[in-house]
């Protein structure tokens, strides 16, 4: 009996040995796989840890993700026309698109950054530039809707901004093409000493956001490719990386290519400050547009302002310095203590990181190679801290964590290199599909950033998904930074062309987001705050239609004296006060777009009716279980006719 | 002063606090109502539980033909003068000390308050079957009354009727008169030896 009971507990434990020896290899293999799936799994009715706010490039908008999960949110229509909210399309928006240049309904919108409060982000407000016709855009974190827009004059190709300082006192803008400032009719030929570069500097009042272009650092004509804030000991300072500092104009591919050395320009702009304060400033003629949506009118405005004051570099010693890059530099990314400034040489294999520290020493003893326009050039050996050596091809984009690491993109081997500060040795390098450009980690442009995720922006992606025709989407690829090696998590296609993008943590924003409109602060000129108050206008051919939606009827629904060759403005208040109950509106015919309403919120759109005969209306957004009975009529009829104006609900 | 008296005046005195909190509140849950709708009754008024949710419970019930939640019913312009008149009352029974009219005063504002609740009763009533005959849902043989106490399945909804401070004070405020009385009782005793 003794040995029966022996015999099987020996026949069990190698069993349950054999058991958990192959239950453990089978993990092995597959826990990576599971492991990666649990990562970004975010269970139905649970909420993402991250906001992602993702350029959408040439689609000129911005894209609103959730981390880990890679799940789209919202398109926030920024710099082009957006039918689907009327953006840019209703009487309310329009305003928002103008510039110096007229009615500018698309841009290319590249770089979001969020503004911050003592080097922290602080959830308030994302900016973000356009490229093409110079401009930067402000977004309301509370409603999630751009309420901003400046122009850049004196810039083109605004591609080196929108960085944010510690505590937001700037919006910076860097110029990618030098120009003629002013604007004039010359040779292109006769570029080399006339262009000039603009950096713009943009205050951000701490109170309501308002912006304000205060001054512009006149620049030699090289190209400004990107830039970074100082923080920290650096704050104070920013950074530009220049390429083309052969002036060349044309082939800039080859023409461009030839010095071994470019700049990052270091511009002191608390020094810029105290020569503006001291009068040092020139006045200039101009004129760009300054657009500001208002959240109580629900309507924006457009001014062109006419002036501008420059500082020229070349005339106020300290305000500028060079500080010798290797090749065409493109990324300029500071680390999160301020004393690191990291420029990725694109046609360099290796990094070149400048000291903070040693930069401020080598002006202080004049450790000057030579000098450019009246502006000083660094000693490259007096500056440089370290340089991480044969990383890989193409580098881009440094991200930092808060580890002490640094993450550089590498376009050309297509992979992000992970490396140790101070000691410039690379730690990992995980291969990205394909050609990554930007990569993001939230918290990227502060002191604190945060060590959980890593978001590389992918400029091609050939056969990772379904194939679309020659078109194919552009990627994100999510990885798990947390681990001394990285981890790809997700692959998730974005809309348009990610360039960089900003993240932060949901719950500073989330608490802050607006829930709908108070009716009663609506201060809108055609607002209808009740059914009493609806009725219809007649002002020459302008007829103004004072209307309300609610669940689930418009009123009036039947409205009849309108005559073709009228213009009909629409004018519609959603007087709903829930959440998530916007109202839609859509008319046959209409040239421009369809309304999309929020609780609260008044919108115009015009109409102008071609033919006679009586024509529908409906809500357009799938308000409630009578939705399809939320409708109306117009009575069209001929120019010459005189049918009165008379409007109706329920007759 | 004897405590009886104290007890008395101060269970007479709770009745103020109808003016401060609500009475009872009327809960609405449902799937896409993550917040639930609610509206708090006072003894003089109706309230939003969340900002707007008395106009968005209207716009949700005038589909099923139900009215608007009245806000000015003659109940709250009666209700509140009764419980003024009940406190100023029961302060003076309190001062006077006599037993016997604390009893009277505690048995008088439970029958008011059958009454009042008969009289919500027949309000909650009228509001859940007095419907709008061109209603655009109608559903035979369905009433919309929502639950006088505790919980009731209504459409999709889940309507949850249950008192709130005001009441809980009331109630306190009644059996203070009670515990007064004994109290007297006791304090009665002791003279008499």
């Amino acid at each position: 009996m003794k040995n029966l009971i022996k015999s099987t507990l020996t026949l069990l434990s190698i069993i349950i040995f054999l058991g958990s020896c192959s239950k453990g290899e089978k993990k092995s293999d597959g826990i990576l796989a599971s492991n990666a799936a649990e990562k970004v799994y975010v269970k139905p009715g649970e909420l993402d840890e991250y906001y992602a706010f993702v350029s959408g490039g040439f689609s000129g908008q911005l894209a609103v993700y959730g981390l880990p999960s890679g799940r789209l949110f919202k398109v926030i229509p920024v710099f082009s026309q957006d039918p689907e909210k009327a953006w840019g399309y209703n009487e309310e928006t329009k305003p928002m698109l103008m510039t110096s240049h007229g009615f500018i309904p698309w841009d290319d919108a590249h770089h979001p950054d969020i503004s911050q409060t003592a080097g922290e982000l602080d959830g308030r407000w994302v900016f973000i530039n356009g490229n093409n016709t110079p401009r930067i855009a402000k977004i309301d974190l509370t409603t999630f809707e751009t309420t901003e827009i400046i122009e850049l004059p004196n810039s083109a190709g605004n591609h080196s901004s929108s960085f944010v300082t510690e505590n937001t006192e700037y919006i910076v803008a860097g110029t990618r093409f030098s120009v003629p400032v002013p604007q004039k009719d010359m040779s292109i030929k006769e570029y080399k000493g006339n262009f000039k570069g603009a950096m713009s500097f943009i205050s951000v009042a701490p109170t309501d956001g308002k912006m304000n272009l205060e001054f512009q650092i006149l620049m030699p004509g090289f190209n400004y490719d990107l830039a970074h804030p100082g923080r920290g000991a650096s704050h104070g300072w920013f950074f530009f990386t220049t390429y083309n500092t052969e002036e060349a104009n044309s082939l800039l591919e080859v023409n461009a290519s030839q010095n071994d050395v470019d700049y990052i320009a270091a511009i002191n702009w608390k020094k810029a400050e105290e020569y503006v304060k001291a009068g040092k400033g020139k006045k200039m003629a101009t004129n760009y547009a300054h657009n500001v949506y208002d959240e109580h009118t629900h309507t924006a405005t457009s001014t062109m302002k006419k002036e501008v004051l420059v500082l020229d570099p070349s005339e106020l010693p300290g305000l500028v310095y060079f500080l010798p890059t290797p090749k065409s530099p493109h990324g300029c990314d500071v680390d999160p203590s301020g004393e690191y400034i990291v420029g990725s040489g694109k046609l360099s294999a290796n990094l070149t990181i400048h000291s903070f520290s040693k930069m401020l020493k080598a002006i202080e003893n004049k450790k000057f190679a030579t000098t450019l326009y009246n502006i000083p050039v660094l000693k490259s050996e007096e500056i440089v801290a370290g340089v991480v050596e044969q990383a890989g091809l193409g580098p881009l984009h440094t991200e930092f964590d808060d580890k002490g690491n640094g993450y550089t993109t590498f376009f050309i081997t297509s992979e992000v290199v992970k490396w140790k500060l101070k000691t410039w040795e690379i730690v990992d390098r995980k291969p990205t599909y394909y050609s990554v450009g930007h990569l993001m980690i939230p918290g990227g442009n502060s002191r604190k950033p945060t060590g959980k995720y890593l978001l590389a922006m992918n400029k091609i992606t050939k056969d990772r998904y379904l194939p679309t025709g020659p078109e194919v989407t552009q990627s994100a690829q999510l990885f798990d930074i947390s681990g001394e090696k990285m981890e790809l998590l997700l692959d998730f296609p974005t809309i348009g062309e990610p360039h960089y993008a900003a993240g932060i943590k949901a719950d500073v924003i989330m608490k802050n987001s607006k829930k709908y409109f108070e009716l009663k602060d609506n201060k809108h000129q055609y607002v209808t705050k009740s059914e009493a108050e609806t009725r219809v206008v007649r002002n020459g051919k302008d007829v103004h239609v004072y209307m309300t939606a609610i669940r689930s009827h418009f009123a009036p629904d039947n409205i009849e004296g309108i005559k073709v060759g009228d213009r009909v403005f629409f004018h519609v208040t959603n007087v709903e006060q829930d959440y998530d109950v916007p109202h839609g509106f859509a008319i046959i015919g209409a040239n421009n777009a369809e309304l999309l309403i929020m609780p609260g919120q008044t919108e115009t759109l015009v109409w102008e009716p071609k033919q006679v005969g009586v024509w529908p209306f409906y809500c357009s957004d799938f308000c409630s279980a009578l939705h399809q009975e939320m409708q109306g009529y117009v009575r069209v009829s001929p120019a010459n006719s005189n049918i009165p104006l008379s409007w109706s609900l329920g007759e | 002063m004897r405590h009886s008296k104290i007890i008395m005046i101060v269970g007479s005195l709770m009745l103020f606090s109808l003016f401060i909190f609500p009475l009872w509140n009327i809960t609405l849950e449902a799937p896409q109502y993550p917040e639930p709708l609610g509206m708090d009754i006072w003894i003089n008024k109706v309230t939003d539980g969340n900002p707007n949710d008395i106009k968005n419970i209207n716009l949700m019930n005038h589909y099923i033909g139900m009215r608007d939640v009245p806000v000015d019913l003659k109940e709250f312009k009666i209700f509140p003068i009764v419980i003024l008149v009940m406190a100023v009352l029961g302060v003076l029974i309190g001062i006077i000390g006599k037993r016997k009219l604390f009893l009277f005063w505690g048995f008088t504002m439970i029958v008011l308050g059958i009454v009042g609740m008969y009289d919500f009763y027949l309000w909650l009533y009228d509001y859940g079957h007095n419907l709008n005959p061109h209603a655009a849902i109608k559903i035979p043989g369905q009433g919309y009354m929502p639950p006088l106490f505790g919980a009731k399945s209504i459409l999709n909804f889940n309507a949850i009727s249950l008192p709130k401070a005001g009441a809980y004070f009331m109630i306190v405020g009644i059996t203070f008169s009670f515990i007064a009385f004994f109290q007297a009782k006791k304090e009665n005793k002791k003279l008499y030896y």
